[in-house]
């Protein structure tokens, strides 16, 4: 029978609780519907659903209460109909005297493997069976299979009186897999405030209906379950990465810096490196850490007079410097990549600020976000493509201090306040520093950064 | 970052004192180099486990550029020095022995294959096991660092003792079949070809082998008896092999760059005399060059340079004085003096050690660290400069914020894509044409630059396939395209592109984010015949990358060009900005840095690269810009990157936008 509706049950529990004298209703199991009782264990769950939508509208008032019962299994169905393994033993059996006693393998054969085993053992233990020769007879005319009124007990009401043996017998019911418990539900139900017989319909929204109809203000509505999760926004959203590269900016707006033209991917080695003092037998221009590009391969020409300059303080030294004092090749420096970094802009950028006609004019901060290009086997923490955030300041009369000082306001815009500065190496700038923030949450330094001034006519600095 | 592992006890007893980590961390921060693990913990966890132990180390990184560090005897040294508990060495030369000045001469035949060679010997050593593990160890460390894996520069030790008392050594070059030697640790004499055949597969020498391997001649370097002690960059003899009893060493490097040549012996031959019964000495060997040019090896003799006073001062924004900037370089392994002469110069002895030091600014960087960076005084840049974005970047910003606030999500895919990807996949099998191609990929996911947006936005849109319904993505970023002109030879293009993916097509959903970001940048829709002067529309396409009849081109006409500000009859009012630069604006992106000779302003040179790139149209005015397309993908574009559900496609390019930016003109 499919389960009674909600409005029948709800009908059924409100009428109950009218006729009531109590007012109440002391155990859900016991309502009638149609004469019917609704005591099986699948009905509650449906009074239950029914019981919970009256009392959301506080016209009822609920509480529910667990009970255990056992039930039996399979083989306690079979045992309380047909009698106990070792009942069933004896009976096979002639009485002492009255004729042959049976083996086991005929007893097995008779009343089955598992009723055998079992039974033979606890009849013999109950003095019921005798053994004569290899063969098992009846000790005793009649015994009282006390195991059929336990089982029929259990079967009617669940449960056992302590006559019958009580918790201690249903224990061994359960160890012997003749029973199993099993949870139930019941429910006592009183009025609530707004007890009424009839089920008002409840509004669930305030609707534009409604509000041309006048109906809201005599409408009541169903509670609002504030502890639901609000319905999830359908609007469009900017890359998270790319929000952090905006707060990056923003920063460095809010300093004054202007942003390098950093749209070219493809640079040649000779911006990458050469210019960068980087000498052409390090290692970071190997084949297994730079792309370099197969079509088009070869850079055009930069100015003639910055190329011969730049190779000549590679090869021999100059602007007070010695040099590497190693091969320059044109080729190599023609060589064209995928930018490693976004110094090949800010050492353009800084050529063409130093080359302008009229000279060196006024200060300047540079700053860029962008692609860079590593060539990296790709693995959980390394890709072939990240952003790199570098900044440039160049002026005159800037120093070491000023470096340090103005790092310390542009980390403490990201929260960082506590660093401190290592000396490191860096082919192109002198000195170099490692900028270390302390992690409070890990409680240990962490690099955070490379900042460094560029050995360039002006001093300036960068990271 | 080479890193070096320093026996704890070792560093600390030539110190003179013990340190807890955190100590011993903070003089090596200070100084410029970094622990990075100290094993101590780990070997009494494993002695308590009754586990074998190596005695505890002190793994520490070193700047790349610092030879002198690379073994304990260095890094102690250098740290000692610091610590002011010595002055910096003096690196002598040991007169030669009863048997004269040694002499390495170099035959002109090296010249094919590995021109320069340079000799020292070291007298009265006494090695430990510990110590002459070091000694193996910083040459394995050279050999893979500055020596670029033996390619410029091979480095051979040897018991003296072993080769010919007197005579010249000589540096050959001969024909492999007519080398014949027992390598070291063989017992079987081979030639130069069969060495080759033998350590074919020897995982640590097969590696070098191809440095010489097919040249017609091997170099080799041989005893007056016509013992064979070296066959660089190979294997040494086994005639000459050193030993923890030897001695005295004959130290040999050959080389193809001279000036790495002399660092490797100097650094060898320095760190180690301080085993020498007379400490810091070496005994130099007289090498002579084809011309009879001849030279000492090593040269030991410090290099005199000179700082100035008031530029490390200026640097540092400190003002020390000579005397004190004297002793701070010094604390750094530069002997300094202030000069008795010119009252800002100071006289720096560069040690031979110290290689790194190539220009004046490397000593005001020492100086630098010897004060400790973390105790300069910290000020604040007194520059006054004005912010301004790089105008495509803002005008792409603006794009991004109203296509995401149209409700589409933003994607960030690899730039980098497989040549299939970006062409049959699109069923645009020209496009490789325009594309850079990488020359060296490691997997075949990275085999050009994009040219398109569309190959990463389908991969993001494959991945999501999970992804209910409908699926809105877009990016605004950079493809890049060849450009023969540019020194570069490539320039990127800023792109916009969309995806949408839904149970059916949906032209007229991309169609509709077009038509809005178009308003938003004040573009009005327009008849591509009429005279308006201004404006875009769509045209009916065979793209074949779009479904048929479900594509079309996006075009663009832009506003004419106006001499005189606020004389356009079109001036939308973005449009109206000054097309004057900016005196003081930055350069021009070297992207569109065209040869020297001329230089005409960075937007006049992306207009000429958009006007070859894009053709204009017949009709239409003769401004008419093909900037983009849109249509329904074609189902073979959704098979090939794996896609079930119908999408389509928008992507635009948004350069020719700039013109009517808000920044227009003033470029940076």
């Amino acid at each position: 029978m499919a389960p009674p509706s909600t409005e029948t049950l709800q009908s059924l529990i409100l009428n109950t609780l009218a006729s009531s004298p109590s007012s109440s209703i002391p155990d859900s199991r016991a309502l009638q519907l149609d004469g019917c009782t609704l005591d099986a264990p699948e009905d509650q769950p449906a009074v239950q659903a029914a019981l919970a939508s009256l009392q959301s509208r506080e016209m009822i008032a609920y509480k529910h209460h667990e009970t255990i019962t056992h039930v039996l299994t399979e083989e306690g169905s079979l045992l309380r109909s047909s009698g106990s393994h070792e009942a069933r033993v004896w009976g096979a059996l002639p009485l002492e005297g009255e004729g042959e006693g049976l083996s086991v393998a005929e007893l097995k054969s008779k009343l089955g493997e598992e009723t055998t085993k079992i039974g033979q053992g606890r009849a013999f233990k109950n003095k019921w069976i005798a053994k004569k020769g290899d063969k098992f007879v009846k000790a005793v005319p009649q015994i009282t299979d006390s195991i059929i009124p336990v089982l029929s007990t259990v079967a009617s009401t669940g449960t056992l009186p302590k006559e019958l043996g009580g918790d201690k017998e249903l224990a061994d019911l359960r160890k012997r897999k003749l029973a199993v418990q099993k949870k139930t539900l019941h429910f006592s139900v009183e009025k609530g405030p707004e007890f009424a017989t009839e089920v008002k319909q409840l509004e669930t929204d305030l609707t534009a209906d409604m509000l041309a109809s006048g109906a809201w203000k005599t409408a009541q509505f169903k509670k609002y379950n504030f502890a639901a999760a609000g319905a999830p926004p359908n609007g469009g959203a900017l890359h998270p990465l790319l929000k952090v590269r905006e707060e990056f900016r923003n920063i460095f707006f809010e300093m004054g810096f202007r942003e390098m033209p950093t749209n070219q991917f493809v640079e040649s080695s000779f911006w990458c490196f050469d210019s960068l003092f980087v000498p052409q037998q390090h290692v970071a221009r190997e084949m297994q850490d730079t792309f370099y590009i197969k079509e088009p391969s070869t850079a055009g020409d930069p100015d003639p007079a910055y190329f011969a300059r730049v190779k000549e303080v590679h090869e021999k030294g100059g602007f007070g410097s010695i040099g590497y004092r190693a091969p320059f090749s044109d080729a190599e420096a023609k060589k064209l990549l995928l930018r490693t970094h976004t110094t090949a802009i800010s050492s353009a950028c800084l050529y063409e600020l130093a080359s302008r006609a009229g000279g060196w004019d006024k200060p300047a901060k540079l700053f860029s976000i962008d692609r860079v290009f590593r060539n990296e086997a790709v693995d959980m923490t390394h890709l072939a493509e990240f952003h790199q955030v570098e900044g440039v300041v160049a002026d005159r009369n800037l120093t070491l201090g000023d470096l340090i000082g103005f790092m310390e306001v542009f980390f403490a815009k990201m929260g960082m306040t506590k660093l401190r500065f290592k000396p490191a190496y860096n082919p192109y700038t002198e000195p170099s520093l490692e900028i270390f923030a302390y992690h409070n949450g890990l409680g240990k330094w962490v690099e955070i950064g490379n900042v460094r001034p560029l050995p360039f006519p002006l001093f300036d600095i960068a990271w | 970052m080479p890193s070096v592992h320093i026996d704890k006890a070792d560093l600390f007893e030539r110190l003179g004192r013990q340190y807890t980590t955190e100590e011993f961390d903070e003089l090596c921060f200070e100084f410029g180099i970094e622990l990075d693990e100290d094993t101590t913990a780990d070997v009494e966890e494993a002695i308590k486990k009754g586990l074998p132990a190596e005695r505890p180390q002190l793994k520490i990184d070193i700047p790349a550029n610092r030879y002198d560090l690379l073994c304990i005897e260095g890094i102690s040294r250098a740290l000692r020095i610091f610590l002011e508990q010595r002055q910096p060495p003096v690196y002598k030369p040991l007169p030669p022995k009863e048997e004269g000045r040694r002499v390495l001469r170099i035959l002109p035949e090296t010249a094919q294959i590995r021109p320069y060679a340079a000799a020292a010997i070291l007298r009265n050593v006494h090695f430990t096991p510990r110590s002459y593990a070091s000694f193996i160890d910083l040459q394995d460390k050279l050999h893979a660092n500055l020596c670029r894996r033996r390619e410029f520069v091979a480095i051979g030790t040897h018991d003296y003792d072993t080769l010919a008392r007197s005579g010249d050594f000589t540096y050959e070059a001969r024909k492999p079949e007519d080398i014949n030697f027992v390598p070291l640790n063989q017992t079987k004499k081979m030639n130069g070809r069969e060495l080759m055949e033998f350590y074919e597969n020897d995982k640590h020498l097969g590696r070098y082998l191809h440095i010489v391997c097919d040249s017609p001649v091997y170099p080799v370097i041989y005893d007056s008896n016509g013992i064979v002690a070296s066959l660089p960059p190979i294997i040494n003899g086994d005639h000459s092999k050193i030993r923890l009893e030897t001695t005295n060493v004959f130290i040999e490097c050959t080389a193809t760059d001279e000036t790495k040549l002399a660092i490797v012996l100097d650094i060898i031959s320095s760190m180690f005399s301080e085993y020498a019964s007379d400490e810091f000495s070496i005994e130099q060997v007289e090498v002579i060059y084809p011309n009879g040019e001849k030279r000492l090896t090593p040269s030991l003799e410090p290099r005199l340079t000179t700082a100035r006073v008031s530029y490390i001062n200026a640097c540092t924004g400190l003002s020390l004085s000579p005397a004190e900037i004297s002793k701070l370089l010094t604390r750094m392994g530069l002997s300094t003096t202030p000069s008795p002469t010119a009252p800002d110069e100071l006289l720096v002895q560069v040690p031979v050690t110290r290689p790194d030091i190539l220009h004046e600014c490397d000593i005001m960087e020492d100086a630098a660290i010897g004060y400790g960076f973390n105790k300069l005084p910290r000020t604040f840049p007194s520059s006054n400069t004005v912010a301004q974005p790089f105008p495509i970047n803002k005008l792409s910003d603006i794009v991004r914020r109203e296509i995401a606030m149209a409700g589409w999500v933003e994607v960030l895919p690899l730039i980098l894509c497989s040549r299939d990807e970006n062409s049959t996949f699109l069923n645009q099998p020209g496009a490789l044409e325009e594309a850079v191609h990488l020359a060296n990929p490691k997997t075949l996911e990275y085999q050009v630059v994009r040219t398109s947006l569309l190959p990463g936005i389908l991969k993001t849109v494959r991945e999501n396939r999970a992804h209910s319904l409908p699926l809105k993505v877009f990016e605004s970023s950079d493809v890049a395209r060849r450009a023969p002109d540019l020194e570069r030879r490539a320039r990127n293009e800023r792109r916009v592109a969309a995806v949408y993916s839904d149970k059916r097509g949906a032209f007229e959903v991309v169609h509709g984010l077009l038509d809005r970001v178009m308003v938003a940048l004040g573009i009005p829709l327009i008849d591509k015949d009429s005279k308006t002067p201004y404006g875009y529309w769509i045209a009916e396409s065979n793209n074949p990358t779009y479904f048929p009849g479900r594509a079309a081109d996006i075009f663009y006409r832009p506003p004419p060009k106006s001499t005189t500000s606020g004389e356009s009859d079109v001036a939308p009012s973005a449009a109206t900005s000054k097309t004057t630069t900016d005196s003081a604006s930055l350069p021009p992106p070297p992207s569109s840095t065209p040869a020297p000779a001329s230089k005409p302003s960075a937007l006049d040179t992306v207009k000429d690269a958009l006007a070859s790139a894009l053709p204009t149209l017949a009709s239409g005015t003769s401004r008419d810009l093909k900037i983009g397309h849109l249509g329904i993908l074609h189902p073979s574009v959704l098979e090939a990157f794996e896609i079930k559900t119908p999408c389509s496609a928008l992507e635009f390019n948004l350069e020719p936008f700039l013109e009517i930016a808000p920044d227009h003109g003033r470029r940076a």
